[in-house]
This record gives structure tokens, sequence and C-alpha cells, in this order.
């Protein structure tokens, strides 16, 4: 990179995406906390973090090279290992620590870019 | 429950709390506890993110400030692609935005109810990231007071920070052509998502979420997270109309609107083990109790 970023302009984007993202987090609750009375939010409100989640993980592998195979191996061995872990010992640290970790092996490694 | 709680140098200093409440240790202990499944799992999240951020030539203690002060960690991953290559700071506002809007979600089921007091749910909400929310929407947290609450969130922070530090100092003695700790991200959401299924134990939910967000990569990958969570809020309420208006049509009469024997029909779809969300019905009115579906 040519030029590097000072430290007003580093300053003011950590001001500015710490207002919008805190913005985003308390103000929905002013206009949204009178609704939770309502059933059809509270239905929506007990499956949503389930539902979150799948979407959350879903966009981080958004980017999966599905075009090129040989790249996918790193990620989807890694995804295999996390689940797998999680399924059979439950420990939440453990499954990520393990997935990371292969992912990391396999992508400085073998599947090098 | 095998989970050891890690970077006992973080958490330890609030163990010995305020003389005067008692109480306190034992919340931000319980809170400790709370945070056991997920929370020092951000640790390895944060090293990625601090490592990923010396890469790309900032200093680090700008980990430490994004981590601390920004506090969103998947945006984070983004704001340093984004100040590296001199993006405007409406491109970074904007991008902040569309990253972080899913937030306005979390306010229809976050416990901010039981969080009292003015400066405490400042934080409270400046603290609601994705793992606050599934750590307090789920598990033993699900009906933890106020307090508890803010200790959990105040342990995820610091974890969160305290990783993201530790990996932009590391970051300087780890090689460039080590990849891919990012994953962390990925493997993060993965085991929260099992772990959130396996709570609300309901097979159609997962569903409707994982046609939604591949709906939204194919149609709009740019805005993926938005029309995802926009999809899935539908997907759920035509679900919530179709399955309400079966269980009035198998009861005679109620074309009528008597209002009585839909209520309590709706209330047995909904309650299958979450009793805590009980609370803001009861503290809020009860006016908007009719919203029910009409058939």
């Amino acid at each position: 990179m040519p030029e590097t970023p000072d430290t007003p302009y580093l300053l003011a984007a950590v001001a500015l995406s710490a207002a919008v993202t805190w913005g985003l987090r308390a103000l929905p609750f002013a206009v949204l906390t009178p609704l939770r009375a309502s059933r059809t939010v509270h239905y929506l409100s007990t499956h949503m973090p389930a539902g979150v989640m799948v979407m959350l993980l879903v966009y981080c592998l958004r980017d999966l090279p599905l075009a090129d195979p040989p790249r996918l191996l790193a990620p989807l061995s890694a995804l295999a290992v996390t689940v797998g872990l999680h399924l059979w010992r439950r420990n939440a640290l453990l499954s990520i620590l393990a997935g990371t970790a292969v992912h990391v092996a396999l992508a400085s490694t073998v599947f090098a870019p | 429950m095998g989970t050891p709680p890690a970077a006992v140098d973080g958490p330890a200093p609030p163990a010995p709390a305020p003389p005067p409440a008692p109480r306190a240790a034992s919340e931000a202990w319980g809170a400790l506890k709370d945070s056991g499944a997920v929370g020092p799992a951000l640790i390895p999240l944060g090293i990625a993110f601090g490592v990923v951020l010396t890469h790309s030539g900032l200093d680090w203690w700008w980990a430490t400030a994004f981590a601390a002060l920004v506090y969103a960690g998947s945006f984070e991953f983004l704001l340093v692609g984004l100040v590296t290559t001199l993006a405007p700071l409406a491109t970074i506002g904007l991008t902040a935005f569309l990253v972080n809007v899913r937030h306005v979600f979390y306010s229809l089921s976050f416990p901010l109810h039981r969080v009292r007091g003015r400066a405490a749910r400042a934080y409270s909400t400046f603290a609601m990231t994705d793992e606050a929310y599934a750590l307090t929407t789920s598990g033993a947290a699900r009906t933890a007071s106020g307090r508890r609450i803010l200790w959990l969130q105040g342990f995820v922070h610091l974890y969160w920070v305290a990783g993201a530090t530790i990996g932009a100092l590391l970051g300087a003695v780890i090689p460039d052509r080590v990849t891919g700790l990012d994953f962390a991200l990925t493997a993060l959401f993965t085991v929260l998502a099992l772990d959130a299924v396996r709570a609300d134990r309901d097979l159609p939910t997962p569903v409707i979420a994982l046609l939604s967000a591949l709906v939204a990569r194919l149609v709009l990958p740019g805005r993926l997270l938005l029309v995802a969570f926009a999809l899935f809020t539908a997907g759920l309420l035509a679900r919530y109309l179709l399955t309400a208006r079966a269980r009035t049509g198998a009861e005679p009469g109620t074309g009528s609107g008597t209002g009585t024997g839909s209520g309590t029909e709706n209330g047995s779809g909904t309650g299958s083990g979450n009793g805590s969300e009980d609370e803001p019905r009861a503290r809020n009115k009860t006016g908007d109790e009719k919203d029910l579906p009409r058939a």
C-alpha cells in the first residue's frame, strides 16, 4: 500500500463506526420495546436466536471458492472438524480452537495461495 | 462444563467485588460460568483479529482500540480492510450500518428490561454483540438478573479486547504466510448455531434461516445479512400466521372472534420452555394482546 492511514483518519473511522454500531444496538429498543408485549413478537423472539446464528454462519461462508474445489478443502475440512467435535464433546472452546487450527494448518501449507 | 475459566488474568480483578454487596461477587461468578461455554473462545478469535490487523500494517494498539470501542467482531475484520485502503468515511459509516443493522432484530428479544439504570443500559446496548445476544437468550443465562447480564457482557468484552491485544502483539512475530486465522469467526458461529438450534428444538427454524441466507446470497450477495434477516423474519411470521390459522380453523366458532379461545391456543404454540420471556408481557400493558392473527 503506498499510503498508510494516519491517526486522525483512524480515530474518525473508529468514532464513526462506534457511533453507528451503538446507535443500531440502542435506538431500536426505544421503538420496538412496546412490541414485546405482542404474542407475534414473542413468537419471533423465541425462534430468532437459532435462525440468526445459522444466517451468520452462512455469511461467514459466503466467499467459499466454489469454482475452485482444491481451495475448498481447507475450509470444509475445518468446518467438518468444528461440527464433529462440537456434536461429540460440546465444548465450544475446543471446537473453535481445533477447527481454526486445522484451517490455519491447511491454508498456510498444503493449500497456500 | 469442561471449559476452564481461561485467561484468569483478565476476569480475576472483578471477583473481589465491592464489600457491601456479597451478592455481586456471586453474580459475577455466575456470569463467568455463563460465559464459560463461548466466552473464552473469543480469545483465539481476538488473537486472529489482532494478527490480521498488524499484518495489514497498523500499529498494534489499534487492535485494542477497535476491539474496545467499535466492539463489533465481524465488522472489525472488515474495518481493517477499509482503513488500510483509505476508504472514505462515508463508506465506512455505510458499511458499519449495513453489517450491523441486524442488531435491530436483537432488540426484540434481548433481555434489556432486566437491566436497571441509565448507565447500565447504555453499556448493555453498547455491548450487545452477537455473542452476548447468543449467551443471554439461551442456556443458563436466559433467566439471569440484570446485574448478571452486565457482568456477562463485561466478561465477553474483556475476552475480546484481551484476545485482540495479544494477537496484535503476536502479529509481529507471526510470519505473513500463516493465514486462515480468520476461520475462528466461522468456527464461533458454527458453535453458536449448533447450540442455538439444539436449544430451540425446532427444525423449521434453521431450515427457514438457511433458505433465507442462501436466497440472499444468490440474489443480493452484497447485502446478504440484511436480506437474509428480512426474509427469515417474514418466513417466521408467515409460519406463525399459518399455524395460528390452522389452529383457529380447528376450533369451532372462533370465526366470531371472541378472542379468548385463540388467545390460549397461541400461548401454547410458543411456550416451549421459555418462561423468562413472560416478564416483559407482564410489565407492559396488555393492550397489544389483541394483535392475534385473524383468519
